[in-house]
């Protein structure tokens, strides 16, 4: 059975994740965030952390990139925000097939993690169909 | 019970303040704030700066109405569990956030069933003034069938 990284921080990042359970329960999935939401069997916790916190942003990094290492999933997934950035790319770095669903609050830009994970997410979508180009990310429907 | 929520990231006294305003001149309501360390310490409600997930849900379950900034946790979770929500977004130019996402998303928000969005303070006065009838909205548990597909087709062809 294909392994599943399923990644996000705190609040509306891991309640947008969740909408996702369906597919998550196709595959062996082992959910990475701040907090266990009810659903996420195997779970892994990790520290919360934001741009405005450089240190714990490093520390976060190497947790993640542990947590990839360890789990070894064929695909990563995230909505957002710094865990998923560096989940896609610790992922796609070794090997993952990496998806990136941007955050429905970004309605008018996407978000900053958002933008860098574009380089590193092998699907790479945007909620609101405005936003997604050619170069940029798909719109292929939305958590709501 | 009214729930009144700034998230965990950063507080968001302005909205606290009004609402403690309310709160004073209806003393009938019972009201919960989640204030995220502010500065504005209310006087007329209940509060707490961070709740615990199992104490946000016993809290959650029990309002019938939540206040919320335009987070999309919040909303969502109202939806889901059909409880109106009145939004009052985070403004960037009053320093509350980094930019003007949240009145962006209110836009997008407001044709939503359920969502009563209030930019201003006499906004938020008036959906209050009018509790009872405010209604929840409902969505399905899961996210719509297009990302469902364009998800799991591509994990099924490319994985």
């Amino acid at each position: 059975m294909k392994r599943l990284l399923a990644v996000a921080s705190q609040g509306g990042h891991s309640v947008q994740l969740m909408r996702l359970k369906p597919i998550f329960d196709r595959y062996e999935t082992t959910y990475v965030s701040t907090q266990r939401r009810t659903g996420m069997n195997r779970f892994t916790k990790i520290i919360d952390a934001n741009r405005n916190a450089k240190i714990r942003l490093i520390f976060l990094f190497f947790h993640i990139l542990w947590i990839i290492i360890r789990e070894r999933p064929d695909v990563v997934i995230s909505s957002g925000a710094a865990p998923g950035f560096f989940a896609i790319m610790c992922g796609k770095l070794l090997g993952a097939k990496t998806i990136w669903v941007d955050s429905i609050a970004n309605a008018q830009e996407l978000s900053l993690s958002g933008k860098r994970a574009g380089k590193f997410a092998d699907l790479w979508l945007t909620q609101w169909q405005e936003l997604s180009n050619k170069n940029g990310p798909q719109y292929g429907g939305s958590v709501l | 019970m009214i729930f009144l929520t700034v998230g965990t990231q950063l507080p968001f006294d302005r909205f606290v303040k009004i609402v403690d305003a309310w709160a004073y001149n209806h003393p009938e309501e019972e009201v919960f704030a989640q204030i995220a360390e502010g500065s504005y310490i209310p006087k007329h409600m209940e509060y707490i700066d961070y709740l615990t997930e199992q104490q946000y849900s016993e809290v959650f379950n029990k309002s019938e109405v939540i206040l919320a900034h335009a987070a999309m946790g919040s909303v969502i979770s109202s939806l889901m569990a059909s409880k109106p929500i009145v939004i009052y977004p985070r403004k960037a130019s009053l320093g509350e956030h980094r930019n003007e996402h949240q009145l962006a998303t209110c836009n997008k928000l407001s044709h939503l069933d359920g969502c009563y969005i209030a930019s201003e303070p006499e906004q938020l006065y008036s959906h209050l003034g009018d509790l009872r009838s405010l209604h929840g909205g409902s969505i399905s548990p899961y996210a719509n069938q297009d990302l469902l597909e364009t998800i799991e087709n591509f994990i099924v062809r490319n994985a």
